[in-house]
């Protein structure tokens, strides 16, 4: 029967995304929960109880402090990202173009690395607050940041980003002839703005925050490097595991998923309750031209300064990877340049490691996210069976965790044998962080192969079919092919975020098979910048790489696919 | 090529029923329409016959064999989409080829057979260009020929001319009926628009909710409409409740409810102007004429269904003149030649003349097809 050949297919289709989900999603995050619920060999809440109502009351503070910090980076995020979307997209003066491209330049920027960029620039012998002192001759340094107003700036500084992009987006999408409506009705610039324009963004507004919320809840490379004293919960994790207090660890992930979790609901629920869909389409927003001249030059020079500041700790990168370690100890500014570290890094086999294993790894992770994707998202997108919303929200799942919960996860689940792992354990060993980069991953690939398989109408599908074509064959020339673009850009920024992944990798890896980010770690340890940055450069050109490639022979864009 | 044979087929999504009770016998070659309005089952029954659903009732055959079950990839039917669904990321020539490569013709024939359907379809110099660099009705062109190259049994259209402009559709018409012609091939067509329906098919099939009232030859359906919604529907018709008040073997008397009963008609009481059986008393019936059967005359000429009445509106078409007017209650239209003798004048008494030989007395069965 034909119903029944349709069903076997989605049926033989969905056993191995559901297979990969229960292994290495549900069951993991289940196994933390477990740990969680343990106590001098028993089942107990009181795991639960100690953690809010402790005395010393460090893992309340650590949540509250995880709260405000994000509270803080939604608003000042916000508070950039949203002029600078209206300002680009609304207003035509010169170099619009080339600032608007400068804007989304800190996505290039691995955490590690941003953070790195900004210690440089900013922190107590950083390059700024140095410049200041000595141009204006003080005896100490006007400014520094560090712990709380470190994390913010950084934090303001990359997640700036979304709201930059949603708020563009929903922009691009406001028919102009709305805007001139109101006009012809004889409403003010000012009412026409309030009145008609905000409410149009305000869904991709609301949306921004709930996903900076969440993103700086999960945020660890920040506090990891910025944060001193201060306690921030996605830290606290990591401190209870290398303490070895596995049962609190456990209670700190459970609590931490169930706030992202339900930030991740929230946000599915409010996309779902509003979106204004225009009648209208295929036009793209007005700009109007600045005419004032003085306005015009202005607008341009506060743009210049702006992309200086953005592009600044890419260059203090690309400025410290060339001065060799070593020849800058005592002096405020580095004198000598060349390209030593990156000849070291090059021929000297032991520092040329970390940067293969970190290839290697994200080579395997990545080909698993490709095959992975491309069938959960065709069964996803294109196939109907129950228990679809569930699935749907499994896959999701790994994006709303954060990478320090996804790592103790796999901790719990592997540090023992189990089935999912063919009755090894896998902690300790090569494979776990593979298989780490993976999970982390799932949902970026799903999600850009969602977005390439809503547009493909079902009806190429079925010409294929109509003309003979069996299911196989019509998947591999006709769908595969239309969907490549959008699948192989989605799967080439997963793989540069492998290569540059470190909270999963601080949680797991092992000595012999450390990648990149735990050994540009390890290199400001020992002081050696110049190495560390010349790590980090190779990462900005990877990531700048992609970008340009989506872009340019793809036309995806690509940084889409992150928010 | 093949004969279609749809036996009590129904189909149900859910709890909608999309199509009911379907009996249609195509035959081989025939160039057979769907025509209703939006929503009334037609697109569903053609994706039946290519196997994109499968009836939740009743069997699909083509010639004798059963091909119910027969998943879409065996059937060897042509289909052209409405969206025409070419495949993106290939050259016009590698669309077309696409049903010869699944087939595994070797490649000199594929070559040859490309070539020559899309020299048919007048595509053979733009066989390399991609096809997103076509205008519409060369898509459509693509489209057919891909249908066509593998010469399949059956070829069916869904609303294939609905996305193009006034002028292309003409052009299309006329190509899908000459390759059809030159194929001999079976070919179902979906439409909604009855003008191109009545102009290009052999038969017609009307649907409506799900449900097909009748099957027939374009003048069948014009002029021997089996119930009011397929009067109302193929073109203009006067459609006018009535109740059968007087009958013998050869004529009908029948009341418009509208006036009241007062307004009496003469019909000719045999199977072409009456349909089923009637008795005296029957009500929910209409009587259906066309504008063009109606005449309106300056002067009272007498004579059998001739009323007095007056003029409530003229439009002139130039060829044509549109009357309506009024007698009782009863709202008419007419439509007459322009014979050069001048308008008719909002309010002026004229007398309209329905001959008996063109009035209809007809079921009714759908309450808001008036
Ligand atoms: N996949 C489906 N699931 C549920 N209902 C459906 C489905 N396909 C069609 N229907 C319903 O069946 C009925 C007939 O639809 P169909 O597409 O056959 O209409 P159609 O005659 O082709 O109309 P149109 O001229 O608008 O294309 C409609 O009421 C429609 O809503
Ligand atoms: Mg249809």
């Amino acid at each position: 029967m034909m119903k029944n050949r349709e069903h076997r297919l989605t049926f033989f289709l969905l056993i191995p995304v559901v297979l990969v989900l229960v292994a290495y999603v549900l069951y993991p995050s289940l196994r933390t929960f477990f740990e969680s619920l343990q106590s001098d060999g028993g089942l107990t809440l009181s795991n639960y109880q100690d953690f809010f109502s402790q005395e010393s009351k460090t893992n309340l503070e650590a949540l509250w402090n995880s709260v405000y910090i994000s509270v803080l980076s939604v608003v000042a995020s916000g508070l950039i990202g949203i002029p600078l979307a209206l300002i680009f997209n609304r207003y035509q003066f010169p170099g619009r173009g080339l600032f608007a491209t400068a804007a989304i330049m800190p996505i290039v920027l691995p955490s590690l690395v941003g953070v790195m960029a900004f210690m440089f620039l900013y922190g107590e012998s950083g390059l700024i607050p140095n410049l200041v002192k000595d141009l204006f001759g003080l005896k100490e340094v006007p400014f520094q940041i560090g712990g709380v107003s470190g994390i913010l700036i950084v934090h303001a500084y990359t997640m700036y980003v979304y709201f930059y992009m949603m708020v563009s987006a929903a922009i691009g999408k406001i028919d102009p002839s709305l805007e001139e409506a109101a006009s012809n009705l004889g409403a003010s610039k000012f009412k026409v703005f309030w009145k008609v324009t905000f409410p149009l963004m305000t869904p991709a507004i609301v949306g921004a925050s709930l996903l900076v919320f969440m993103i700086s809840m999960a945020s660890f490379s920040a506090p990891f490097l910025l944060a001193g004293g201060y306690r921030v919960l996605s830290l606290q994790i990591y401190f209870s595991k290398i303490n070895g207090d596995m049962e609190i660890a456990a209670t700190q992930s459970v609590i931490l998923s169930v706030v992202s979790i339900g930030f991740l609901l929230l946000m599915r629920w409010y996309q779902n309750r509003k979106d204004y869909r225009m009648a209208s389409k295929g036009i793209g927003a007005h700009r109007s031209e600045v005419k004032n001249p003085v306005m015009k030059w202005v607008m341009a020079a506060v743009g210049v300064i702006g992309v200086i500041i953005l592009l600044l700790p890419h260059f203090t990168i690309l400025l410290l990877s060339l001065v060799p370690d070593g020849t800058w100890t005592f002096q405020t500014y580095p004198s000598t340049f060349n390209f030593e570290n990156f000849r070291l890094l090059f021929e000297d086999p032991n520092i040329f490691k970390p940067l293969k294993n970190s290839l290697v790894l994200a080579v395997i992770a990545t080909a698993g996210n490709l095959v992975f994707g491309v069938i959960a998202s065709y069964v996803l997108v294109k196939r109907k069976f129950v228990g679809k919303s569930f699935i749907d929200i499994l896959v999701m799942i790994p994006w709303a965790l954060p990478a320090t919960v996804i790592g103790m996860n796999l901790v719990f689940a592997f540090n023992e044998k189990s089935i999912f792992s063919f009755g090894q354990i896998l902690v300790g060993t090569f494979w776990i962080l593979p298989l780490a980069y993976f999970i982390r991953h799932i949902p970026l690939v799903v999600r850009s192969t969602n977005a390439v398989l809503e547009q493909l109408d079902d009806s190429i599908e079925e010409a294929s079919r109509s003309l003979g074509a069996k299911w196989f064959y019509t998947f591999r020339k006709v769908i595969l092919p239309i969907i490549m673009p959008g699948v192989l850009s989605g799967t080439l920024l997963a793989f540069v975020e492998s290569v540059g992944e470190f909270p999963t990798s601080v949680l797991l890896y092992t000595i012999s098979n450390r990648p990149i980010s735990i050994e540009i770690m390890n290199q400001l340890r020992m002081f050696n910048m110049g190495q560390a940055a010349a790590y980090g450069m190779i990462q900005i050109t990877l990531i700048a790489l992609v970008l340009l490639i989506s872009n340019k022979f793809f036309g995806v864009k690509a940084e889409r696919s992150l928010t | 090529m093949a004969s279609i044979k749809i036996e009590n087929v129904q189909k149900a999504f859910g709890k909608t029923i999309a199509v009911d009770q379907l009996n249609l016998e195509i035959k081989d070659g025939e160039f057979f329409t769907f025509l209703g309005p939006s929503g009334c089952g037609k697109t569903t029954t053609l994706r039946m016959i290519a196997g994109f659903y499968y009836p939740t009732k009743g069997v699909v055959r083509f010639g004798d064999k059963d091909m119910t079950r027969v998943p879409p990839e065996k059937r060897n039917t042509g289909m052209v989409f409405q969206n025409y669904a070419l495949f993106p990321h290939m050259t016009v020539f590698e669309n077309a080829a696409f049903g010869l490569r699944v087939r595994k013709v070797p490649g000199a024939e594929l070559k040859k057979r490309v070539q020559d359907v899309l020299q048919k379809v007048r595509l053979d110099q733009y066989s390399d260009r991609q096809v997103s660099q076509l205008s519409g009705g060369q898509q459509q062109r693509v489209a057919l020929a891909r249908a066509l190259v593998i010469e399949p049994e059956i070829l069916l259209l869904d609303e294939p001319l609905s996305n193009l402009d006034a002028k292309l559709r003409d052009e299309m018409r006329s190509e899908i009926l000459r390759l059809q012609r030159e194929y001999k091939i079976t070919t179902i067509y979906v439409t909604h628009d009855q003008a191109e329906a009545l102009s290009m098919s052999d038969r017609i099939a009307v649907f409506n909710y799900g449900v097909c009232h009748q099957v027939g030859t374009p003048s069948d359906i014009y002029n021997a409409p089996v119930n009011d919604f397929v009067a109302g529907f193929i073109g203009e018709s006067n459609l006018l409740p009535a109740r059968v008040e007087d009958m013998n073997q050869e004529k009908l008397s029948v009341g418009l409810v509208d006036s009241s009963n007062e307004m009496r008609l003469v019909v000719h009481n045999n199977p072409l102007n009456v349909k089923g059986d009637l008795t005296i008393g029957d009500s929910g019936l209409v009587t259906s004429i066309r504008p063009e059967a109606i005449t309106v005359h300056r002067n009272d000429t007498g004579g059998e269904n001739v009323f007095k009445g007056s003029v409530e509106r003229v439009e002139f078409f130039g060829s044509t003149i549109n009357v309506s007017a009024r007698i009782n209650q009863v709202l008419l239209q007419a439509n007459m030649l322009n014979n050069g003798a001048g308008g008719f004048k909002v309010g002026e008494d004229v007398w309209v003349e329905l001959p008996a030989a063109h009035i209809r007395v007809l079921p009714v069965v759908s309450g808001d097809s008036l």
